[in-house]
């Protein structure tokens, strides 16, 4: 079984702050970070590989920097690295990089046939969990999104079976492989790495593909000619000016708490009282 | 099968680097192991980098190295409660490449210099925390990480593992660090526009201004303050004996807050965006309470073994020493095909005495014990000369020798002339 893990270095955007006055975002200084949810997703896809074997490698698309979020990858456990760099990709928007990751799937395919594509379920730099639908789309594999838990996977008859959460509840559902899933946060927890990973991780040669090694065929579908998106405007919400309001109440009881509370709606919006008094009527 | 290196160096601030450095560029296999997320993570210091040390193992440092600005003015102040009175030395002669002195942010700083390591060939491993050394009866073997499968080990270990040095001490190669032998030092950076900088500190392009601090500032407490300009930012601070600290029941951020309220030093920082807080041990018990620095297998380098020059304000410049000539010891007995024994790693030792390293820990040894001992330097002293200064310069119908004579009687009130002729005589023998 062959796993491929889609990660993307960001910024941790906990660091991050907006210029005060130009509203742009300041990234200098800011430390980057595999985007967390990419954690999850590759956690998932060791667990699966502890239980049913196989390999797992972990892809990303970005500036030769990004060497260090896959590097942190292997020390996890991950078993190789292809780092995807060129500088046709720059300004690639998420139409742009589904189809980079795409073809860097093909052709790791090439290599061992992927069984599995795991993303998170967003970044938290473009928060937009475009990119994983595209690449299944892409690769025409099923898609399975939000995925919190893959619950069994039958490599005989290539099927899994994922739960996967929704408003309602949990759906559990099971579909055929090859697909890719869309990992939530939250269910598992990222492994320590231990010292034989660590030496492996910092010795480990990541593969790095430029656009052919990648296996691009149309260069106008990457980088900024590729990008249909624009960003017209970035800015910093104003925070709320009404400030939260503590109502006091004489007892705790629930009666006594329902009627001030509408004691002081009515107050502020008269109107709602005559209507709901009409209509009680 | 667990993995063997001729040389681990647990610690990846200025000693450890140097070590490692020095180490992988000869040739040796080099283990690296850090706890910070990446090298300086963890690291705090004020922070000067003095040029000498490190140019002798990368002389090139300058091509690349992330550096603020190159001092070219020294201030020294004495401070009381409104007023201070001190010298400023300013040179163009610091204008004259190559430049001696720099200020430097040590996360970004830290990581060049490890950058540097890995190119010269070291392993670095971050987050990962030794937790013991692996002993063969006296001797070290090895380290244990805290991570599954965590046994490394090596012919030698060089423990730059920072002022607290853990590790050396759960070897028991020395006892628990003492409060009257270390400093605790807090500092905030301030970030202002670089012509806000160069207007404030009447300077140009790189140039920067160095400001050292004692008196009232520190309330009796031995200890500094100082403010260093870097390239758009201003970095203030102040360290006291973490014992003082304890006996006066002052915490390191109300001394800070207050010293930046100093009206001599609140125009400095005004307008400025505090975006960093740091604090930080200094190790400054000096030369009699440094710990045994070599072993059986182990040497201790930098902080860990207590390198630091209170008086000049060196440490990171003693840290690369100590960390350079370590390796170089470890260099020569590999070439000899000698072991690393305590007998042997001796000669460690000896490039130390040789070097400024020892000679300027011998020469401040008695430094501590005198201001311990004596706070009036840090808070008598300071009110009188600030009195004396404004007594001479305020014009008000008084002749000069009457001043003089006025001056006179009040230090002798404050100190009494056997006290001021014994300051003179401690101060001296200190210095001498």
């Amino acid at each position: 079984m062959h796993i491929v893990v889609c990660i993307k270095q960001v910024p941790d955007s906990a660091q991050i702050r907006v210029h005060p006055v130009t509203n742009t975002i300041m990234r200098q200084g800011v430390p980057a970070i595999v985007n967390p949810y990419d954690l999850y997703a590759l956690e998932e896809a060791l667990r699966l590989k502890d239980q049913y074997g196989g390999r797992v490698t972990v892809l990303t698309m970005g500036p030769p920097m990004a060497e260090a979020a896959l590097r942190k990858a292997i020390s996890y456990g991950a078993d190789d690295a292809v780092l995807v760099t060129d500088r046709v990709f720059a300004g690639s928007d998420t139409l742009a990089t589904s189809y980079a990751l795409a073809s860097a799937i093909s052709q790791i395919s090439k290599d061992m046939p992927v069984d599995l594509v795991f993303t998170g379920k967003q970044t938290i730099d473009g928060d937009t969990a475009q990119v994983g639908p595209g690449v299944a789309k892409r690769l025409d594999m099923q898609l399975l999104t939000y995925v919190s838990k893959v619950r069994s996977l039958d490599t005989e008859n290539d099927e899994i079976v994922v739960e996967r959460r929704s408003e309602g509840g949990v759906q559990v559902l099971k579909t055929s492989t090859p697909c890719l899933i869309t990992v939530l946060e939250g269910n598992n927890e990222m492994r320590f790495a231990t010292m034989a990973n660590m030496f492996r991780a910092s010795r480990y040669p990541v593969k790095i593909w430029n656009k052919d090694e990648a296996g691009i065929e149309d260069v106008t579908k990457t980088g900024l000619k590729g990008s249909p998106t624009v960003v017209s405007k970035v800015f910093a919400p104003t925070p709320r000016a009404v400030k939260a309001e503590i109502i006091q109440c004489e007892s705790n009881e629930p009666g006594d708490l329902s009627v001030t509370l509408l004691a002081k709606m009515f107050n502020k919006h008269p109107k709602l009282e005559k209507e709901i008094a009409k209509r009680a009527v | 099968m667990a993995e063997k290196f001729d040389v681990i160096v647990v610690g990846a601030g200025p000693s450890g680097n140097s070590a490692a450095y020095t180490l992988a560029k000869a040739g040796l296999s080099v283990l690296q192991i850090e706890r910070g997320e990446s090298p300086g993570s963890k690291n705090v210091q004020g922070a000067i980098l003095y040029s000498d040390a490190l140019e002798r193992m990368i002389p090139d440092f300058r091509d690349d190295a992330p550096l603020e600005r190159h001092i070219i003015e020294q201030r020294m102040w004495v401070l009381d409660d409104e007023s201070y009175i001190g010298s400023h030395y300013r040179s163009d002669a610091f204008n004259k490449e190559p430049y001696n002195r720099y200020t430097m942010i040590r996360s970004q700083f830290d990581k060049w210099f490890s950058e540097r390591v890995k190119a010269a060939g070291a392993l670095v491993i971050c987050e990962t925390t030794v937790s013991h050394l692996l002993l063969d009866g006296e001797r070290v073997i090895g380290v244990m990480t805290d991570r599954q499968g965590g046994e490394i080990y090596a012919d030698a270990v060089i423990l730059a593992d920072g002022v607290n040095s853990l590790l050396a001490k759960k070897a028991g190669f020395h006892p628990e660090l003492q409060p009257k032998d270390v400093a605790l030092a807090v500092k905030e950076i301030h970030f202002m526009p670089q012509e806000l900088i160069e207007q404030r500190f009447n300077v140009k392009g790189t140039e920067g201004v160095v400001i050292e601090m004692v008196g009232k500032i520190t309330k009796g407490m031995m200890g500094t303050g100082f403010l260093y300009t870097n390239s758009e930012s201003v970095t203030i601070g102040v360290g006291c004996m973490l014992s003082d600290f304890k006996k006066q029941g002052t915490t390191p951020y109300a001394l800070l807050e207050e010293m930046k309220a100093h009206p001599a030093i609140k125009p400095l920082i005004q307008g400025g965006e505090m975006k960093e807080y740091t604090a930080h041990l200094i190790p400054e018990g000096g030369y009699n309470a440094m710990p045994p620095i070599y072993g059986e297998g182990w040497m201790i380098v930098g902080d860990a073994g207590m390198f630091v020059n209170a008086v000049h304000r060196e440490g990171s410049n003693l840290a690369m020493t100590t960390g350079m000539h370590a390796a170089e010891t470890l260099i020569e007995l590999k070439n000899e095909g000698k072991a690393f024994s305590a007998a042997n790693l001796k000669r460690y030792q000896a490039k130390l005495d040789e070097s400024f390293v020892m000679k300027d820990m011998k020469k401040y040894k008695n430094m501590p014990d005198v201001f311990h001992s004596n706070p009036q330097f840090f808070n008598d002293y300071p009110e009188m000369l600030s009195n004396a200064a404004r007594t001479m310069l305020t014009v008000d119908g008084v002749d000069k020798k009457s001043k003089e004579r006025e001056i006179r009687g009040t230090f002798r009130r404050r100190r009494s002339l056997f006290g001021l002729l014994g300051d003179t005589f401690k101060l001296w023998r200190a210095f001498e």
